[in-house]
């Protein structure tokens, strides 16, 4: 049972910002998480009044607001085209509507969760986080720095054309992810985003330019390999890491050689 | 506590909370016992309310963050839910019934936004709704049914 | 070959018809109706502190901060509690399973354990007084390994005052909660003469039940007094036992009644969570309410025993199966709630389905102690592990024997008129099992589906087959009663004892109602279940209901229309016998005069000595077994050990179906409960004895996405012990997914998966064994 002691909602990032400096401070994101935890928050803090929950497409970019939530995400429809339909692929298995009316990008990105589609999603593309005070940060630069108590304000999306596969293998259908993985082709950099290992999602790129002959079933076959052995994976419930490895070949492979099937 | 002010099944209802007050508790304590909870974890779906149309988990939401919003619940709602449930009803569907409420509210989501589903639209959007009783089969032929009723004619999605 | 009853059942008017269940529309409207709903909000909040460790001794316990807390009213500990042992399984007395528990004990013996109850006015403050409660354990070694259960030096139930009160080979001093050893012939020596010997170990786990609604009883004291609890249970009287005996104040001082109940499946055939807050109200004398969490209900509920089951089939070349032996290992966990008797429906609900050939079967169990989560009943109740072990052995011989695993079953399958050694030398009088294998073969299209298909990258389509029996009640045991009663307008109320947990039984047994009083099922109220009103029911499990009680609603129906036609003939002055029962009317024979059901009703109200009421009761001393046939069609994906489920095609023999559309949604539910054991409800332990799957994050049933296509249609036979000729339906509808998806995926990998679930690791990095 959560306790919360008081609730704000924020009339500036300042002011966001200014209570989150408490140490049991929370911001909230869809509080789906949240609400599972054992601690105490002192001060919650709610973004919704700061206008972050729209998606604004523009010429390089699309700028996604922190309090965007996981379900107008998968049905936008520019974003999707953009991404070959996978941001609907990859959030759509996520719980029910319900919760993805409620999950916030912000909320995923800032938890950096392991079990992450949303994490692996972004990661796969160019992606910059914009943090209140720190400004803009990489992604994957985000994804491995310590929590501390600045503010997740939106995620930028550089339009670069680009192809992109989601994968992820789950037991029941709706279920957290045993791995997720992308595969992304952009300014001729291919990369993979392993997730769900159960650890983060790690980016391994193509540095030994396996691909840069074309996509075959060898090259594609042959950059799953070189994938996985660059993976560590553990074991918990929903898999040991030797099944993770074996499901990091299978899934690599097969979203290689779906996005060499895809139009740049 | 906090002063809050929103509008739950067409009605205005002004109230002070603790700023840790669930959602779902909030609507219980003002008589939408249709509100029901089956997990801690997000996952069941029978919690399901409208928060200005948009189908979410109660038992997830802070009562405050409906400030200023419209809230329904089932009990707002049973002309709606009236058209098609007896579809459900005619399969043996509603079985023990705890799951119903919240499926029936987001079956209500479900046709507002798309009047004529396909099977596996309904499948999709549904798949937040559990049921341990029914197997699900025989609350998709209820839904279908009830589409069927209302096609006159059109064409049938079903398979 | 048997032959459909002459379609007996298109003469009935009620029976055999889709009718709605008569609490639908309240049900699909949400309309407040289960406990927590009817229940005061005010009443004092009851939280269990739970043990951490899966077996300790509390040696200190403080409770004095816990109690500063504003709001808390009591904190009770071992020391506050009766020392009468009992159980909380709901069996007819003297139960099969033994007397271990206190409603607090200072031995706790698994993670979840109770250690204290806490009573305050509102959950925060419950839940704060009990991180303030200050427990010093001593902890034990625990026994997390059932297979080392039996004659390990740590017992986990060493106390003096364990009671047993039946004999079933239980010993507390050797972790034995029962054991037996049954047999019809030489099993040995036809084994020895079989052309082939299969001889396979299986493993199943403790799935949880996960219905929607958790344990939950509200507790006050009536206008006189007297306890009166309101649970979401499905054995009203069985629960009144046990408060009495656990609370040591005799039953005219409780009241058990239970309002509607957000699914059960055997999880509320146990008084999982009543004597917590009975021992509240009783000793502070206020209305308290225990509401469990999803947590508590995963990790302190009463879940499916674990078994393990070894199988020894032997058979000739042609696939004849000659002799079946079967020894069964149960895990009943810290306490011994249904132990004794679930691990019986293992082999004797699976070995009589193979009755055609047999010559010779042994059955042979034990059920022991561990320090995990105690089990329970749980739909199927130990012939879903059996018929998983035995079904699967079965498909296994026709693999290997190269004969269609449809056709094995045909071979061997008992007959409607044979003798079933195994099952107590009952009758099969009634049995349609040929007729259901015929009919989903045509329409499964086996002779389609069975070869194995490549669908390229890496996916194949399979299709596996299985065979399922149950009983229809617990013979010489159960018992199921009715009350019917006229108004005055014409209309009639019927009460009973057993449970409609959602499954429907209120409408069918007014159906049935209905039927033997030749009136609209609209015309019967229904009244359950209240051990102030109802007539004594064991309650709603063992699949009973529709057979039992139903019978007992056809009893008392024909004794309530003999005393209607008794005060009729007074007003129409003649002798009860010239009168006959028209339904709206009693007509005098010679005369053709008659008076309505209404002037009867009114009559019984003025100068009238006949009271227009009948109670019935109804026992069986046999159990007549429905049977089914289920198929599956999945697509697996050799690479990543994925199985979807396309299809899962299922015929049912349940006798005459009393309303078909509720036995097909119970059979279409049983099935993916079914599916969810088979493929994705995980059940495991940490190393300090803890569960994982905790809560419905970790414990996946299954979602509309995970299920296929189902189809479920009916072959008909006529049970002749049984109302209207039905069986039961209620439990047997869980027992083919498991081995009819081991079977699919066998064809599909070549790999036979003994355990379940058989998660996509387990295929997709299983070697394939050596086919000697």
């Amino acid at each position: 049972m959560i306790t919360i002691q008081n609730y704000v909602q924020a009339e500036s990032l300042d002011e966001a910002w200014q209570l989150n400096q408490k140490r049991n401070a929370r911001v909230l994101g869809g509080m789906l998480w949240l609400k599972m935890g054992q601690n105490p928050v002192g001060t919650a803090i709610d973004l919704c009044k700061l206008g972050l929950d729209t998606i604004e497409e523009e010429e390089s970019s699309f700028s996604i607001g922190a309090m965007v939530t996981l379900r107008a995400l998968e049905k936008h429809p520019s974003l999707n085209a953009w991404t070959h339909g996978m941001a609907a692929r990859a959030l759509q298995p996520i719980v029910g509507v319900q919760f993805r009316n409620m999950a916030t990008v912000g909320g995923s990105l800032w938890g950096r969760f392991g079990f992450s589609d949303v994490l692996t999603l972004f990661l796969a593309l160019d992606t910059k986080v914009e943090l209140h005070k720190r400004g803009l940060v990489p992604l994957e630069q985000f994804t491995a720095m310590d929590y501390d108590n600045d503010i997740l304000v939106r995620a930028v999306v550089r339009k670069v054309p680009c192809r992109l596969s989601y994968q992820a293998m789950r037991i029941q259908r709706t279920d957290l992810p045993v791995l997720t993985c992308a595969v992304c082709q952009l300014e001729g950099e291919t990369r993979a985003v392993i997730g769900a290992r159960p650890g983060k999602a790690l980016v391994i790129r193509d540095d030994t330019g396996l691909l840069q002959g074309g996509i075959t079933a060898e090259s594609a076959a042959a950059f799953a390999d070189y994938v996985t052995g660059k993976v560590p994976m553990g074991s918990n419930s929903r898999g040991s890491a030797a099944y993770r490895s074996h499901l990091c070949r299978v899934l690599t492979r097969r979203a290689t050689l779906e996005l060499g099937g895809q139009a740049q | 506590m906090i002063e809050m002010n929103l509008t739950l099944n067409g009605k205005p209802v002004a109230a002070r909370v603790d700023p840790d007050l669930l959602l779902i508790d909030f609507l219980r304590d003002h008589g939408c016992l249709s509100v029901k909870r089956g997990c801690e974890t997000s996952n069941c779906g029978l919690c399901t309310v409208l928060m200005d149309g948009t189908p979410i988990l109660s038992c997830s939401m802070l009562a405050v963050r409906a400030a200023g919003h419209t809230i329904q619940t089932l009990e707002g709602l049973q002309e709606e839910a009236a058209d098609f449930v007896g579809f459900i009803a005619d399969q043996g569907a509603d079985q023990c019934g705890f799951c119903n409420p919240g499926f029936v509210m987001n079956t209500i989501a479900l046709l507002r936004e798309n009047p004529d589903p396909t099977d596996d639209e309904i499948r999709g959007f549904l798949a937040g709704n559990l049921c341990r009783c029914s197997g699900y089969e025989g609350q998709l032929r209820g839904i279908r049914s009830y589409l069927d009723s209302r096609g006159k004619g059109g064409t049938s999605h079903g398979e | 070959m048997a032959n459909e009853p002459n379609n007996r059942y298109s003469d009935y008017k009620e029976i055999h018809k889709p009718v709605r269940k008569k609490d639908a529309m309240q049900l699909l409207l949400g309309k407040p109706v289960y406990t927590d709903d009817i229940t005061p909000k005010d009443a004092l909040v009851v939280k269990i502190l739970r043990s951490p460790h899966a077996n300790a001794i509390v040696r200190e316990i403080n409770t004095a901060l816990a109690l500063k807390v504003p709001g808390v009213v009591a904190v009770y500990t071992w020391q506050d509690v009766p020392r009468n042992r009992f159980t909380i399984a709901g069996q007819t007395y003297p139960e099969p399973s033994p007397y271990d528990r206190l409603i607090l004990d200072r031995h706790v013996r698994f993670a979840g354990d109770a250690v204290a109850i806490i009573a305050a006015e509102t959950e925060k403050a419950a839940l704060k007084a009990m991180k303030l409660i200050k427990v010093a354990y001593e902890v034990l070694p625990a026994v997390l390994d059932f297979h080392t259960a039996k004659d390990n030096p740590v017992l986990v139930h060493p106390e003096e005052d364990w009671v047993p009160p039946c004999p079933v080979g239980g010993d507390n001093r050797r972790n034995l909660v029962a054991s037996d050893t049954n047999s019809d012939g030489d099993v040995e020596a036809v084994l020895a003469g079989c052309d082939i010997v299969l001889d396979r170990t299986y493993h199943t786990k403790a799935y949880n039940q996960a219905m929607m609604e958790t344990f939950r009883t509200y507790a006050e004291l009536d206008r006189y007094g007297r306890l009166h609890i309101i649970s979401s249970t499905q054995i009203v009287f069985h629960v009144r036992r046990i408060l009495s005996r656990a609370l040591g104040i005799p039953m005219s001082k409780i009241r058990v009644e239970k309002p509607r109940i957000g699914g059960g499946f055997g999880a509320k055939q146990t008084a999982v969570c009543e004597v917590y807050p009975a021992f509240v109200t009783w000793m502070t004398g206020r209305p308290s309410k225990l509401i469990y969490t999803r947590e508590e209900s995963q990790i302190a509920g009463s879940p499916r025993h674990e078994m393990q089951v070894r199988v020894r089939l032997g058979a000739d070349r042609e696939g004849h199966i000659r002799a079946i032996d079967m020894y069964t290992l149960s895990n009943s966990g810290a306490y011994g709630e249904h132990g004794p008797t679930t691990v019986g429906l293992s082999g004797h609900k699976s070995i009589p389905m193979y009755t055609g050939n047999l010559e010779a079967y042994r059955f042979c169990y034990d059920v022991v102690y561990t320090n995990h989560q105690a089990a329970g009943a749980y739909r199927g109740y130990g012939a879903t592990q059996g018929i998983f072990a035995l079904e699967t052995t079965v498909s296994e011989l026709a693999e290997r024997l190269g004969i269609d695993p449809t056709v094995i079953r045909d071979r061997n399958m008992v007959r409607e008129g044979m003798k079933m050694s195994s099952y107590y030398n009952e009758m099969a009088n009634a049995c349609a099992l040929d007729r259901c294998m015929e009919h989903c073969r045509r329409i499964f299209h086996w002779d389609e589906k069975y070869p194995v298909r490549d669908m390229g990258n890496g996916k194949v389509r399979a299709a596996g087959v299985a065979m399922a029996m149950q009983g229809s009640c617990i013979s010489n045991v159960d018992v199921g009663s009715a009350t019917v009663k006229l108004s005055e307008d014409g209309t009639y109320l019927l009460i009973i004892g057993a449970a409609d947990m959602g499954t429907g039984c209120d409408t069918i047994l007014a159906q049935m109602a209905a039927e033997c009083l030749d009136c609209s099922v609209d015309d019967i109220a229904v009244f359950g279940a209240d051990t102030d009103v109802s007539p004594y029911d064991s309650g709603s499990y063992a699949s009973s209901t529709t057979y039992v009680t139903g019978k007992a609603v056809e009893k008392a129906c024909a004794e309530l229309k003999e005393k209607i036609c008794q005060i009729a003939a007074g007003m129409l002055h003649c002798a009860p016998d010239a009168v006959v029962f028209e339904g709206r009317r009693v007509r005098r024979i010679d005369t053709d005069e008659s008076v309505t059901l209404r002037d009867i009703g009114y009559k019984t109200q003025v100068f009238n000595s006949t009271a227009a009421e009948a109670t019935a009761s109804h026992s069986s001393p046999v159990s007549p077994p429905p049977y089914m046939v289920g198929m599956v069609e999945i697509e697996l994906d050799r690479e990543t050990g994925l199985v979807t489920i396309l299809n899962y095609m299922a015929v049912v023999d349940c006798g005459i179906p009393i309303n078909p559309a509720l036995a097909r949604i119970q059979t279409e539910g049983g099935i993916v409960q079914g599916i969810g054991h088979t493929l994705m409800e995980n059940v495991q332990y940490d190393a300090n004895g803890k569960p994982v799957e905790r809560s419905f994050l970790q414990y996946k049933i299954p979602t509309r996405l995970d299920m296929g296509h189902l189809r479920v249609e009916f072959e008909h036979s006529f049970e002749p012990t049984g109302p209207f000729g039905a069986k039961s339906i209620g439990e047997i509808v869980i027992n083919t997914p498991a081995p009819a998806i081991a079977h699919a995926i066998y064809r599909a990998t070549g790999v036979w998966h003994r355990e379940i679930p058989i998660t996509p690791e387990q295929i997709a990095l299983a070697v394939p064994e050596d086919q000697g």
